[in-house]
């Protein structure tokens, strides 16, 4: 099952890599991360994208605890409707004649996506969406382009309603 | 503010955290903290001769008292050199810290000469691990490194700190408060109330209860709760490896180890259970067999002061976090509120156990012209209980540490030091020499394999040069004897690679240190031979006794079976 883990941690030297290092050490699989400092320079949230029923969850949720510059850890499953999540996405595809680029920016209105770098034959697409929704776009935007490169961030993800990982 | 430069800050900080003993190595990124240390009038230091050696000797200083071990060595090779040993230590959660020295900060990140990423290296087998950016943080890292090493599950810290930052040009503020936050790390002391009465409330009920202890209750000083426990509901008591010595083993509610070679009563007893009461352990892979045919009829309370083991891999039914000896003194006291008494059946519970006992697992018989491993750890067990000596016993791998784990009867706590997680051969000699500094007018004693010794035996200049009366015993049985089992039973007696053919002469290998060694052959006199070697209290003795090739540890668990699906020993009683 498709998991969620958000955690709050120092950002000491060396925080990133303890988290890292507990998963392969553990044998757990990473789908995506993200990290980026807080509001709270201090600190550093991290988002991770995992695999596994929720006793191997609940296990890895535990280790991550442990770890001694963690100050938070919380995971929710993705069907459950607990939480928000966003993946950005950039996707650079051929772009050749009036027909090829008013094409693909008619999927682009339909998406919500944007078009946020252009060159004569090429185009850089944006879009922002839940994983599955980029999955669909980009399914989407192949049938209709020769993609040439495309960038994922990993999920971000944040918890509906008043729990915070900063309470 | 006094004013001190960052080699200074090194010492006085470890000064004022009360170290008295340090175990190390120097090079090149530690120059000038030995430079400091060379003036200390208040810690000492013990140049070992390999930094493997170094950090075990602080993990025996520490497992012996219970403090914090202490060692120090110099960047690149000095700290890559500790990672055994830092393995060792985490493996049984032994509280260490180890100052590395590092190339300048400048020079981080170049291939610099002596330059390996110490923390990265050393990231899977410690608690955590500090690198001083700049000098001001040495002082409140190394105050932090001692927090995090001795509380909770205990376990080693290292500092890594850049050969600029201990610059002596440079002076700045020393803060001596010794107070230390850190927000991200608040280990769980009291156990939850309504845990605790859940627990009492089981316990009573049990008719076939058993107390399992493990590390945690030597590591976590909670022997005495634990035998007040024991004696007020008259449970049987049966202890992991790592929990040797916190239950007095004369004690008749005593059962022993159990696990892969734990004694018939201990793992028979456990599978029969209809509660167990476990403190202070992870219920390792060693301990339970396979875990889905593990006790099938017991209800399990499970102490930890590391949720992370709870239910890692045997679930617990009653789950409490807490630090072992804060736990079991709620217990007691909930006992007491609820006038807990012996549960009415526990009678007919002992009558089954005592037929477990009848099987006397252990018993051998001798051989014509050879010793047997089991009689000489017997003997000397004995002759200790007659001289009224209680040694601080430490061991290698192999055979001789499950023979010493079965046979030696341990009465305190910390007095069995053995590599159980990682299980290290080379820990016992320099540990043994730690375990001695720190305990000077006690006997202490490393029972080792002919394997083992070979692994840390450059430490005898230490015994030489501090005159330390260490008694070292050779289970000498010229081969790895425990891969040698496994060859025997599950290879078809296919040797590969188990013989020591090549082994040096022990006696002459001390005397070349000016020690003194003796060889046994013969167990005609091995009581008096002991006795007298355990008399010569002021000197160190190496005892190379010539064992049999053939003997085989006895029980021993069948793989992925249950506890009780035992070899015995029957064709050798
Ligand atoms: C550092 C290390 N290398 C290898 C092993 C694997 N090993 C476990 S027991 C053993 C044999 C030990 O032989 P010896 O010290 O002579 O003891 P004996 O079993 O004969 O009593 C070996 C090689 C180990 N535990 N540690």
């Amino acid at each position: 099952m498709r998991q969620i883990i958000s955690i709050l941690l120092e950002n000491e030297v060396g925080a990133l890599s303890r988290v890292v290092g507990l998963f392969s050490q553990r044998g757990y699989n990473i789908e995506n991360i993200t990290a980026a400092p807080t509001e709270d320079k201090t600190l550093s949230r991290i988002t991770i994208l995992t695999e596994g029923d929720g006793s191997v969850v609940e296990r890895i949720t535990k280790q991550l605890h442990k770890l001694v510059n963690v100050i938070k850890v919380s995971s929710q499953q993705d069907d459950s409707v607990g939480i928000v999540e966003r993946e950005i996405l950039f996707v650079k595809v051929q772009a050749v004649g009036h027909t090829q680029r008013e094409e693909i920016k008619t999927l682009c209105d339909i998406f919500k996506a944007q078009i946020v770098d252009i060159t004569p034959e090429l185009y850089i697409l944006q879009f922002v969406d839940t994983s599955f929704e980029v999955d669909r776009f980009l399914k989407a935007v192949a049938e209709q382009a020769e993609v040439i490169e495309t960038v994922r961030s990993g999920v971000c993800g944040i918890f509906r309603g008043e729990h915070s990982l900063h309470s | 503010m006094e004013k001190l430069n960052g080699a200074q800050q090194v010492v006085r900080v470890l000064e004022d955290l009360g170290v008295t003993r340090i175990f190390g190595y120097p090079g090149a990124a530690v120059t000038d903290i030995y430079d400091e240390l060379y003036d200390s009038k208040k810690i000492v230091h013990t140049l070992a001769r390999h930094e493997q050696g170094a950090v075990h000797m602080a993990d025996g200083y520490a497992r012996s008292t219970g403090k914090v071990g202490v060692s120090i060595v110099t960047s690149g090779p000095g700290a890559t050199n500790t990672v055994t040993a830092l393995a060792t230590a985490y493996g049984d959660s032994i509280p260490l810290v180890l100052i590395t020295g590092q190339v300048s900060t400048d020079l981080i990140g170049t291939d610099a000469f002596q330059e390996v990423d110490t923390m990265g290296v050393t990231r899977p087998v410690v608690k955590y691990s500090f690198l001083c950016k700049k000098p001001e943080d040495i002082a409140i890292n190394i105050r932090k490194a001692f927090y995090i090493a001795s509380t909770g599950r205990k376990g080693p810290v290292v500092v890594d700190i850049p050969k600029n930052c201990q610059n002596r040009a440079y002076l700045f503020d020393y803060d001596n408060k010794s107070d230390v936050h850190i927000r991200s790390y608040n280990p769980t002391i009291f156990g939850h109330k309504g845990q605790i009465k859940r627990a009492v409330t089981e316990l009573l009920k049990a008719k076939q209860p058993v107390m399992l202890i493990g590390g945690g209750v030597v590591q976590g000083e909670a022997s005495a709760e634990v035998l007040q426990i024991a004696k007020s509901l008259n449970l049987p008591v049966v202890s992991t490896l790592m929990g040797i010595s916190g239950y007095p083993a004369s004690d008749p509610q005593y059962l022993g180890m159990l696990g892969m070679h734990g004694l018939y009563e201990a793992n028979e007893t456990m599978h029969n259970s209809d509660l167990i009461f476990a403190v202070g352990t992870r219920f390792a892979d060693r301990a339970t067999n396979k875990v889905s045919k593990f006790c099938p009829n017991a209800t399990i309370i499970h102490i930890d002061v590391d949720p992370a083991s709870i239910s890692k891999t045997v679930t617990a039914n009653i789950p409490i976090v807490g630090d072992a000896k804060t736990v079991l003194t709620q217990i007691l006291t909930e006992l007491k509120e609820v006038d807990g008494k012996p549960n009415a059946d526990i009678n007919l519970w002992w009558d089954k156990i005592n037929v477990f006992k009848q099987k006397h697992c252990l018993d051998f018989r001798k051989k014509d012209g050879i010793i047997r491993p089991q009689e000489v750890i017997q003997t000397l067990s004995k002759v200790c209980h007659e001289l009224g000596i209680n040694p601080y016993v430490t061991t290698d791998v192999g055979q001789h540490q499950m023979f010493t784990a079965q046979y030696f009867k341990f009465e305190q706590p910390r007095h069995f030091i053995t590599s159980g997680g990682l299980g290290t051969m080379g820990l016992g000699f320099p540990a043994a020499i730690g375990a001695q500094f720190a305990n000077p007018h006690d006997c202490v004693i490393c029972i080792s394999g002919d394997g083992s010794f070979q692994m840390n035996m450059q430490e005898l200049a230490i015994v030489k040069k501090y005159k330390l009366p260490v008694k070292v015993f050779i289970l000498d049985n010229s081969v790895l004897g425990m891969v040698r089992q496994f060859q025997t039973v599950f290879y078809h007696e296919r040797y590969s690679a188990t013989n020591l053919d090549g082994n040096p002469n022990f006696v002459k290998l001390v005397e070349a240190y000016d020690l003194k060694g003796i060889q046994i052959t013969d167990d005609a006199n091995l009581e008096e031979d002991f006795k007298k070697i355990l008399l010569d209290k002021d000197n160190f003795t190496l005892v190379d006794v010539i064992t049999d090739t053939n003997t085989k540890v006895m029980p021993w668990l069948r793989a992925n079976g249950s506890m009780v699906d035992m070899m015995l020993n029957d064709e050798e009683k």
